[in-house]
């Protein structure tokens, strides 16, 4: 029979290996979801993980997956620290709503000025309507012992009805003839995040998603508070020998995945969205939480999965134009690589052994 | 008197060491037989093959004439063979009936079982009211829930796992009457311990192991615990030496400190006050469960007090944490190994920073120094002789004894002038043991003050210049170690624990 044995030590090899064995996997189970669908599962995976690069539009898919990548990124490496330290924050896309109402207003309250200070302004807007957000269940689980996984997940509940409330009045256009959404940020030199090199879909908040990742492999790797976090996460008593506060490292995670996700928000609104509209959100801040289990929660390996997430993102577009394929069979695809990165993951701390039945 | 079980030719090997070799041994009924050796010589796989939770890689072993290869705990109890394990496995929030009914195939009605209960615990000398909640409980008390529980299936053969650690003498006393009791009724005793006195009190014939061999057969009664403790650890033991004496000067200093326990059914300290000078020894000796962990956590810093509750050289610290009371000189070692003062999945090196980033300065402006850090944990493993291929193994991959000697050697490579341990030897084997008492006493030498916190009274009579107890979260005043007697120790430990003796007058 099959038994699992706890090895020594964790294995490095299986560390980097089930990710791409997901991967593998992915394709054969999603490949077959695609048959069942009656599509052609070899020319689905095509149309999803070869043709945005090398088919016949790759300039126009490459440029699209720096846009998808960036704030996925931005995010996950945010939520990343925290889920190293057990601090589980699954409302990154709140924060990242709230994130784009305040950088945008920030900038509206001053339209329409002409000032290269607004968007640097409205990037630190943005941060806090993030950090902001992030800090209600962060003070509630530090000073009531609430769960921040709950509270953090319904108040992305309420920064919709907001962003909603907000489309709808208080950052409508008042030239737009009565249509919802606010004036177009991207349209107004002084708050628009435009792309920095033609045709490669970076914008700053790609630059800040590339920062992050740099900062924050330095933090784990070198820094006192990043060793914390992880001590935190893995022996929780050892963590307040060694001196931690469990409730200040709550805040400066929270806050940190908070401020992060608020950034890309903030991004975002000003660049490949434009403007505050009632459809605004589309759902990074939980693709963000995939995107940081398939990075193994490392900086350098949440850079790749963002890539790749975004790569099945705009070949899951592609194909459900292309193909046909209901947008629910890509969220299913989606799903599929998460579930198969977590059931891989005890292979890194356990190996599979095929034992008899001991006798007497 | 017959034969009860007889054990013939047992080995049991694990990938890389052999547990068990080749050992045979008999037990006769009515017979309170020892199993002696240092941790790690094989007592414990040993009894694991008779209760059925191991299987014998070859030899036989045969019950009342009968072949007996139980092939798990159940058939074991079926046959008559009870056990009572080290630590316990009781559920805190449930009433001792509920617990036992839980190990129990068919537990009958609740009611039934508490008459049984009281019944068989009267009759045991062993009282014990079945509805009370096993998390108030003493340890003694709890370890009465675990013997009854066996006594109910009527056993032929009883196995206690070092009974007596977790006992004062009082209740030790009160434990061996008992099992003198049960043995007088035909039940034979199988009491593994490595406490020589103990075994020359109570056993009628000794198996003595080392490194999985038995070495030897006598009777206790007729060897002196000299001779035994020799055969056992298979060398001639040294006393660890001791050289400075106490210098008047106030090193650490705790008064009236009362605080709440964190862990659930925890004991709350109450009113606690000592004082321990530079190059002082002082022993606080202890039932588990008694406030030991509370108190650590209260002097390291983990657990907050009133500013003046504790004082380093006469500052305040009770409301500071533990990294700005290790920036006065103060070092603790917590009892738990894993989890506590080490990360099980981090590296030696990893582990070396946990507590050594302050004094060792291992960290500038925020920043690790990992070359530093590195430097340091070899350093541990070089001084305390920690068996391990590396510095880059993950903590939870060296055996107990020797991450004991990492962890106790990070605290006392750092220069303190405060150490504060909690078991500084559980689970270590002799010679490590040893050599541990003796970086202690070699710390306390240069100039340190020392607080023990151990429920081992032979290693605090050892070290220890003051002696002193805790019992229910107060502390008993501190006396001179020299002159102490059983009686007086058993007393501060608070005695019997209200536990009242009720034994029959029948041989």
């Amino acid at each position: 029979m099959l038994m699992l044995e706890k090895r020594p030590s964790p294995s490095r090899f299986w560390n980097w290996a089930t990710p791409v064995l997901a991967v593998v996997l992915t394709m054969l189970a999603g490949g077959l979801m695609f048959a069942l669908l009656g599509k052609s599962p070899t020319e689905a995976i095509r149309t999803i993980f070869w043709d945005p690069l090398f088919g016949e539009f790759a300039w126009y898919f490459r440029g699209q997956l720096l846009v998808k990548a960036g704030p996925l990124i931005l995010i996950a490496v945010g939520l990343s620290l925290g889920f190293r330290a057990g601090i589980w924050n699954i409302g990154a896309e709140g924060q990242y709503i709230m994130g784009a109402i305040f950088g945008a207003a920030a900038g509206l309250a001053l339209y329409p000025a002409d000032s290269r200070l607004i968007f640097p302004l409205m990037v630190v807007a943005g941060a806090f309507g993030g950090w902001l957000w992030a800090m209600i269940p962060a003070i509630l689980r530090t000073r009531f012992r609430t769960n921040e996984i709950l509270v953090s997940l319904l108040l992305v509940y309420v920064a919709q009805s907001i962003l909603a409330s907000m489309a709808l009045g208080a950052l409508r256009n008042p030239d737009g003839g009565g249509f919802p959404g606010s004036r177009n940020l991207s349209q107004w030199a002084s708050s628009a995040n435009p792309e920095l090199i033609a045709g490669t879909g970076m914008h700053w908040g790609v630059v800040a998603a590339m920062a992050a990742v740099i900062a924050a492999h330095v933090l784990l790797q070198r820094h006192i508070l990043g060793f914390h976090i992880r001590l935190a996460g893995q022996a929780p008593r050892a963590a307040r020998f060694a001196g931690v506060s469990p409730g200040r490292l709550v805040l400066l995670c929270m806050g940190i995945s908070g401020g992060l996700a608020g950034l890309a928000g903030m991004f975002e609104v000003t660049g490949p969205a434009g403007q505050i509209q009632i459809d605004f959100a589309s759902g990074y801040g939980f693709t963000a939480i995939i995107v940081a289990f398939l990075g193994r929660l490392n900086p350098v390996g949440i850079l790749l999965a963002g890539l790749l997430m975004a790569l099945t993102y705009v070949g899951g577009d592609n194909a459900a134009t292309n193909l046909g394929l209901p947008a629910a069979s890509i969220q299913a695809f989606q799903g599929m690589l998460l579930f198969f990165l977590l059931a891989l993951d005890l292979l890194s701390n356990y190996r599979i052994r095929l034992t008899r039945k001991e006798a007497a | 008197m017959t034969e009860l079980l007889r054990v013939e030719g047992v080995t049991k090997a694990y990938p890389g060491v052999v547990a068990n070799a080749d050992v045979s041994f008999a037990i006769r009924e009515g017979e309170v037989h020892a199993l002696l050796g240092e941790n790690g010589a094989g007592k414990s796989t040993l009894v694991k093959m008779i209760y059925g939770l191991v299987r014998p890689d070859h030899g036989r072993m045969w019950l009342r004439g009968q072949d007996y290869a139980p092939q798990e705990p159940r058939e074991a109890r079926a046959a008559g063979v009870g056990m009572v394990f080290q630590h316990f496995s009781l559920f805190e929030a449930l009433s001792v009936a509920e617990n036992v009914a839980l190990g129990m195939e068919s537990p009958p009605r609740l009611g039934d079982l508490a008459a049984r209960i009281r019944q068989v615990s009267e009759e045991y000398g062993l009282p014990l009211d079945p509805s009370r909640m096993v998390g108030d409980l003493s340890a003694g008390e709890r370890q009465r829930v675990e013997i009854i529980r066996c006594l109910l299936q009527d056993p032929r053969l009883l196995i206690m796992d070092e009974p007596t650690s977790v006992l004062t003498p009082q209740e030790v006393e009160i434990l061996f009457q008992t099992l003198r009791q049960l043995a007088a009724e035909g039940t034979a005793i199988l009491y593994i311990s490595h406490k020589l006195e103990e075994i020359r009190a109570l056993c009628d014939t000794a198996t003595i192991l080392r490194r999985g061999r038995v070495v030897a057969t006598c009777i206790p009664r007729d060897r002196s615990a000299r001779e035994m403790a020799e055969l056992m650890v298979g060398a001639v033991l040294t006393p660890p030496e001791r050289h400075g004496r106490p210098a008047g000067e106030v090193a650490l200093e705790v008064a009236g400190l009362s605080v709440a326990s964190p862990i659930p059914f925890g004991t709350a300290l109450k009113d606690v006050g000592f004082s321990v000078t530079r190059s002082e020894v002082l022993g606080i000796a202890g039932v588990a469960g008694n406030g030991q962990d509370e108190l650590l956590l209260a002097l390291s810093g983990e657990l907050k007090a009133p500013r003046d509750a504790v004082r380093i050289a006469g500052r305040g610290v009770g409301d500071q944490g533990p990294n700005a009371r290790r920036a006065l000189g103060l070092v603790a070692a917590p009892e738990e190994r894993l989890g506590h003062a080490a990360a099980p999945d981090m590296s030696l090196v990893e582990n070396a920073l946990l507590s050594g980033m302050v004094r060792k300065r291992l960290v500038r402006r925020g920043f690790i120094d990992w070359g530093a850090t590195r430097a340091f944990a070899q350093a541990i493993v070089a001084a305390f002789d920690v068996r391990t291929p590396g510095t880059f193994v993950a903590a939870r991959a060296l055996s107990g004894g020797n991450l004991q000697k990492f962890v106790v050697g990070r605290e006392l490579s750092q220069e303190p002038s405060v150490i504060v341990i909690n078991q500084p030897t559980w689970g270590v084997d002799a010679s490590a043991a040893a050599a541990i008492r003796q970086a202690i006493l070699d710390c306390a030498a240069a100039g340190a003050a020392v607080v023990v916190i151990s429920q081992d009274l032979d290693e605090l009579l050892e070290i220890a210049d003051r002696f002193s107890a805790l019992n229910e979260g107060r502390m008993s005043p501190p006396r001179p170690t020299q002159g102490l007697t059983i009686e007086e120790i058993g007393l501060m430990m608070g005695g019997a624990h209200g536990m009242e003796v009720a034994h029959h007058a029948h041989a």
